[in-house]
């Protein structure tokens, strides 16, 4: 009787899983397919070429000018600063952790960078407004420190956690055969670091660049607030800039519904979502090559 | 020609006296195989003479080990000399996720023997110490991981073997391996032993008799005996000897 009963009870669990497994890609298939309808006769409309590769964003001039690439190069400035200045510093701090620090560091130092992850991203944007922007306004005698390297900077903090756990991860699954071997050969702590645990760790590096790209190119309103926003064709780290993100959070609120403005938002976000897709298949793919010859 | 002297070596985990009092002497360009139960203090010993135990922590070691005249368990010993030196190959194959190039070519890089040409002739070399080259030598871009067992340890012999020791260190190297593979390994270290000195560990007796020319025997951190391989096996002095040998013991 009782079997029965729990045959009967493992099928529903069974079922509940695979319903919410199915539910979660359903949502996201809707998310895409939403995105793609309302901007569809937008892109039709103003010639989608015109629009990703046109240089001046003037929603509400007459006529408007819808080109996306100013705000696509917002993004891809902000994000390849952060991500400059954070893999190199992740992975520092990553072989810290994994290969130098004592014991006891160790634990302090993840338990560091996991409270990081818990700031919330408008308190460091916050931050950076008032401690960050004068600074960089002063280093560079700019006329505003609310430029694109002030996001960058900001937005490596954000990035860091993902960064340095999922690196340290991929650190501590080197075997330590490997180790082992380097040294035993008359390799340097240094020299093994470099030539054995960095290369058997790439892939997980990979994957932590790609999923810290995830994380920047998606964050809003602290860059909202601390890139001065302005969507114009930046050629310097050290010009203000206006994101994918940050555009739709500004705009979204005074837009004309119904208007080619409106629809152009919804343009910008498919573009995003397509773009950490992408990222995310290429973390997913290089993290499960790993897997396979492991 | 003696290479290797030890006297008096006592080694510690932390409280615990992994090796007591173990005296030692080493023939260059002979094969001295170390066997004894599980736990012995075997791979201790081994560990001792390339000082791989430093990067355990609390570990000490105390007595004098002497390679070629030389105190090495000495503070002023430079460490990558000695391993340089002394190489090691371990009970699982290790080869780096290189290419098999790369593998052997490591050694060489770092301690910067050679480069280019000469590095390439080096690898092959190396190859061709271990009877690899024919097999392996269009493969080379090849991840090392891509190879069977027995090719991984003759790859990491091999990849020592670049480095020009004078002493292998092979801590049980045929247990991951079938029976084959295990003496055509064996059959390697017979040639290998014209240009190395040869340290062996193993608990398989067979082997030990098969292989080396000198035995010792250990039990429980105490070297109990140490003699000719034949002799070892044919009229052992000590009772304890007797009974491992002809397998009263564990
Ligand atoms: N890293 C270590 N820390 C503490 N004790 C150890 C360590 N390695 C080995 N030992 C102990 O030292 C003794 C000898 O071990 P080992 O040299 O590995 O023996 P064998 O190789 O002969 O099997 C064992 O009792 C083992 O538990
Ligand atoms: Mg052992």
């Amino acid at each position: 009787m009782t079997r029965m009963k729990n045959r009967f009870l493992e099928k529903i669990i069974e079922a509940a899983i695979f319903l919410s497994g199915i539910v979660a890609v359903l949502i996201v298939v809707l998310i895409f397919i939403f995105l793609f309808k309302e901007s569809f006769s937008f892109f039709v409309k103003e010639n989608m070429l015109a629009v990703l590769l046109g240089r001046n964003w003037y929603p509400i001039s007459d006529p408007p000018q819808f080109g996306f690439l100013p705000l696509m190069m917002g993004s891809l400035f902000v994000t390849m600063g952060a991500i400059v200045i954070a893999v190199p510093f992740g992975l520092a701090a990553a072989l810290y952790i994994s290969e130098v620090a004592p014991a006891w560091l160790k634990d302090i130092l993840k338990t560091g960078i996991e409270l990081l992850a818990a700031i919330p991203s408008i308190v460091l944007g916050f931050i950076g407004i008032v401690v960050l922007a004068p600074l960089i306004k002063n280093f560079f005698h700019l006329g505003s420190g609310l430029t694109a390297l002030a996001g960058s900077i900001m937005l490596a903090f954000m990035a860091m956690p993902t960064i340095v756990s999922i690196i340290e991860d991929a650190i501590t699954s080197v075997p330590r055969s490997y180790k082992q071997g380097a040294l035993a050969l008359g390799a340097t702590h240094w020299q093994t670091i470099r030539r054995v645990i960095i290369p058997a760790a790439f892939p997980g590096i990979i994957a932590a660049v790609m999923l810290g790209i995830g994380r920047v190119i998606g964050e809003t309103m602290a860059v909202l607030m601390i890139t001065g926003n302005a969507a114009i064709m930046p050629t310097t780290l050290l010009q203000p800039v206006r994101t994918l993100t940050a555009t739709i959070a500004a705009e979204m609120g005074e837009v004309i519904r119904g208007s080619s403005h409106y629809y152009s938002l919804f343009g910008i976000g498919l573009i995003l979502f397509i773009i950490t897709f992408v990222i995310n298949l290429i973390a997913d793919l290089v993290l499960h090559r790993r897997r396979i010859n492991g | 020609m003696t290479i290797i002297k030890v006297a008096d070596l006592d080694f510690c985990y932390g409280k615990f006296q992994a090796l007591i009092r173990v005296n030692l002497e080493v023939e260059a360009n002979k094969i001295t195989a170390l066997i004894g139960p599980s736990g012995c203090g075997k791979s201790t010993f081994l560990r001792c003479l390339n000082r791989m135990n430093d990067l355990i922590e609390g570990t000490k070691a105390k007595g004098r080990i002497e390679i070629e005249g030389k105190n090495i368990l000495s503070s002023k010993v430079d460490l990558v000399d000695l391993r340089k030196k002394v190489g090691m190959v371990f009970q699982r194959p290790n080869p780096f996720p290189l290419s098999i190039f790369e593998n052997i070519a490591f050694g060489l890089r770092i301690h910067r023997l050679a480069k280019g040409v000469e590095l390439e002739q080096i690898v092959r070399q190396s190859l061709e110490a271990v009877l690899l080259w024919d097999e392996l030598k269009d493969k080379l871009k090849r991840s090392a991981l891509s190879l069977t067992l027995e090719q991984q340890q003759r790859l990491c012999l091999s990849r020592l073997i670049a480095v020009k020791p004078e002493i292998l260190l092979m801590d049980e190297p045929c247990s991951a391996l079938d029976p084959v593979a295990t003496l055509k390994i064996e059959e390697l270290m017979q040639i290998l032993k014209k240009d190395y000195t040869i340290l062996i560990v193993t608990h398989n007796m067979q082997q030990a008799a098969r292989v080396s020319d000198a035995t010792g025997f250990f039990l429980l951190g105490e070297m109990v005996e140490f003699d000719r391989t034949g002799k070892i096996f044919t009229a052992p002095q000590d009772k304890r000897t007797e009974d491992y040998i002809t397998g009263r013991y564990g």
